[in-house]
């Protein structure tokens, strides 16, 4: 063993660790925000507000038996959650949390994200299939056919980024954009910003999360593919979910918004990115994170917020809608690269045009809310820990 | 795994042609509400046929009547429909009262209706939210249990219990309500007239929502008949047919309101997202009648006499309410000499509803099974007895 691969082993360790630590605590997290939505408190025993529950909730997932159904495949049923914890976990490999923290800097980051993020469809489907239960069948087919499809738009939104960037690597796509909001791929140009709303439906059908959570529709499918799996093995699935969330928050705020490039020129003028000193590496890691769990924040708020579609219909959303339109602004953004070449005045005004317009909607949206707190005579708690 | 055996003992089952599975949804499944149980026969996401199976929530309710005293029924009719306890109170003490020809004291009359329209609004939330929770939206489901938790402290107020009140009696009722109750109902109708706004922004207006249940499980008028359907989802079918209007009892001829029916607001007349839309809108018309009940209640006894040992004159007699989930009418047999009935028999729009399942699910989605079915409305105890 060379001592980059003890490296590399020890990185995997700490990357595994940190991932489960951060989904369960997103699993609190998730619950705590749902309770506030829903007018009730949510777990708030265990540890500072609730905020150690995940352990809890792991040391009872633990005590319970490990039940196989006498029907089941045995040992497919066995491997399927790991399957797809293994497919989730991966993805993070190429994910520049900073221009240092990152397991490997993979050339062929992104398609090694898309290859690897496919690879849970195989989890899934094993495992619905293995449980010998026609609930579980049913979810795991869906599964299969949801994110087989969502591959593609997916994939669509990634290569207009890509085309922006001219390259398939994580860094060089954060070095492509810049700190402030004006250079962030998702205000650059309507078609990035097209492919940014695609890439995050795309990524919330695929991580199953409401309102594409048809895999799993607990009011249809009983529970879909983990329908006969508990204890340990549900556990894997449960991590799987929410450390997938870290996944999507991470991979759209490097896509899209820049990555964990902060504002290093205005504080000093050391203007290559990379090579800051440590305490700016580490200021961009927490921006990095902060965008990622605002995503995080966001998914969570559509799955307490929307209803799930139905299957045809989330097949309809995804073949007559986001393809079409995805191919469309991959064409487009080809064209749009040719005729306005990068940092010229027309491109530099469509990118204020687009950030202003980004912000107006903000302010839009928090005129609403604070209209219908008017209306509905909504007190408003600024305390999140009541 | 339930095999066919299984199946084959409570329900005929055909033979499965081609790709079809057959799939047991229920008697515990999340979306049955209760212990419902459906035989699918799926071809992949389509359900070819369908086989409802009730009877697992039978409590021989009926049967209970025939072996105790007229009044001794009363609590019983509480778990009718545990979810609008007062409505069934109430319509089987006016099968009572007209069969014995017992007189009903006016505030009595004012406090059943009282306690009935409150249970309305409760029912109805529970029948949407629940409706919401089975199309995916969890949090709908919390905020009407919510609004829920209001209606049910008045009605503690009111009754002495937060469900299965067993609040009427025969002519009139328990007990009277305290002197800050009425101002307590005014100020949660303000206050529920707000959340319906809010409601309505957060769901009934939701494009997901709305795709997700028009023009699907349509239900025609003629069908609807042919079903037997009453109530909410008779009025969702374009029928403008309400018993508080039709065959009039307590106070509801003087009351001021309007009969909302499906008129196809977002797809076509009698589809799911009517039969929600009329749920909807009748709340907003109980909380109407209730105002309507606060200002015209008066102060007077809530209870006239009645004989101890009640014996109804030999005969027949039916009553029947517009209870939340449609027609409940008591049919009670008496052969003049006993103290309890001979029969009971109770009409109840769930188990109405219940007859249309097998037709409609015909050719529908796995998914708009569920949310055809959260549509009616149906409660499992109301559908058994």
């Amino acid at each position: 063993m060379t001592t980059e691969n003890i490296y590399m082993l020890v990185y995997g360790v700490i990357y595994l660790l940190l991932l489960a630590v951060t989904a369960g605590i997103l699993t609190v997290v998730e619950r705590r925000i749902a309770g506030r939505m829903q007018s009730r408190i949510g777990p708030n025993r265990v540890g500072p507000q609730g905020a150690i529950q995940f352990v809890a909730d792991v040391i009872k997932a633990l005590q319970k038996e490990d039940i196989i159904p006498t029907d089941a495949y045995g040992f497919l049923f066995k491997i399927a959650p790991y399957l797809v914890f293994m497919g989730v976990f991966l993805t993070l490999v190429p994910i520049p949390f900073g221009a240092y923290v990152l397991m490997e800097d993979l050339d062929l980051g992104i398609y090694y994200v898309l290859a690897m993020s496919s690879y849970v469809v195989i989890g899934l489907m094993i495992g619905g299939w293995a449980s010998n239960n026609k609930w579980s069948l049913l979810g795991g087919m869906r599964s299969a056919a949801q994110k087989i499809s969502y591959e593609i738009p997916a994939a669509l939104a990634v290569f207009i980024v890509v085309a922006m960037a001219g390259s398939m690597n994580f860094q060089k796509i954060v070095l492509a954009q810049g700190a402030s909001p004006v250079d962030w791929f998702v205000f650059r140009n309507p078609f990035t910003f097209i492919a940014f709303n695609i890439f995050f439906i795309a990524a919330l059908a695929e991580g199953n999360r409401v309102p594409f959570d048809i895999p799993e529709a607990e009011s249809e499918l009983v529970s879909g593919y983990n329908t006969e799996y508990s204890g340990m093995r549900f556990l894997f699935f449960f991590l799987a979910e929410w450390g997938n969330l870290v996944v999507i928050g991470a991979l759209v705020t490097c896509l899209f918004f820049g990555g964990g490039t902060f504002w290093y020129e205005w504080v000093v003028s050391i203007p290559a990115p990379g090579r800051e000193p440590l305490q700016f590496e580490v200021l961009g890691f927490f921006w990095f994170l902060f965008k990622t769990f605002f995503f995080v924040f966001v998914i969570i708020w559509i799955r307490w917020t929307l209803p799930r579609l139905r299957i045809d219909q989330l097949m309809d959303v995804c073949w007559k809608y986001m393809v079409p339109i995805g191919l469309f602004s991959s064409l487009g953004i080809v064209i749009w690269m040719y005729v306005i070449p990068e940092n010229s005045g027309i491109d530099r005004v469509v990118r204020i045009v687009m950030t202003s317009l980004g912000a107006l909607s903000v302010v839009y949206f928090h005129y609403r809310v604070y209209r219908n707190m008017k209306v509905t005579k909504a007190v408003f708690y600024a305390n999140p820990f009541v | 795994m339930i095999t066919e055996k299984d199946v084959q003992s409570r329900v005929e089952i055909t033979p499965l042609n081609g790709n079809e599975i057959l799939v047991n949804m229920g008697p515990h499944h999340p979306s049955t509400h209760g212990v419902i149980r459906f035989i699918l026969y799926l071809d992949g996401e389509i359900c070819v046929r369908a086989v409802p199976d009730v009877g697992y929530l039978h409590r021989s309710i009926e049967k209970i009547a025939e072996g105790m005293p007229y009044s001794f029924f009363m609590p019983y009719t509480d778990r009718v429909d545990y979810v609008a306890a007062v409505n069934c109170n109430l319509g089987y003490a006016l099968a009572v009262e007209q069969a014995a020809g017992l007189e009903v004291p006016e505030r009595a009359t004012w406090l059943r209706m009282l306690g009935s329209e409150l249970n309305r609004i409760n029912s109805h939330l529970i029948g949407v939210g629940a409706l919401a929770m089975d199309v995916g939206a969890t949090t709908p489901f919390v905020h009407a249990i919510r609004e829920r938790e209001y209606i049910m402290d008045l009605l503690e107020i009111q009754t002495g219990t937060r469900m299965n009140n067993n609040y009427v009696r025969f002519s009139g009722v328990c007990q009277d309500v305290p002197q800050d109750f009425f101002s307590k109902t005014e100020k949660f109708l303000n206050h529920f007239d707000l959340f319906l706004g809010e409601f309505d922004r957060l769901i009934s207006t939701n494009k997901i929502f709305v795709e997700r249940l028009k023009n699907v499980g349509i239900v025609t008028g003629d069908q609807a008949l042919s079903y037997s359907f009453s109530g909410p989802n008779l009025r969702a079918s374009g029928i403008g047919h309400d018993l508080r209007r039709l065959d009039p009892y307590c106070f509801y001829p003087d009351m001021d309101f309007d009969i909302p029916q499906g008129v196809g607001i977002k797809g076509t007349v009698g589809d799911s997202y009517d039969r929600y839309i009329v749920r909807i809108e009748e709340m907003v018309e109980s909380v109407k009648i209730i105002r309507q009940i606060l200002s015209k209640i008066k102060e007077g006894p809530i209870q006239s006499k009645v004989p101890k040992k009640l014996v109804l004159p030999e005969g027949e007699t039916y009553h029947r309410t517009e209870a939340p989930r449609g027609e409940l009418g008591f049919h009670i047999v008496s052969d003049g000499k006993s103290t309890s009935p001979y029969r009971i028999k109770i009409r109840t729009g769930s188990f109405a509803s219940m007859t249309s399942l097998a037709e409609v699910f015909k050719g529908m989605m796995v998914a708009d099974v569920v949310a055809y079915f959260a549509s009616l409305d149906v409660v499992a105890p109301e559908v058994d007895r």
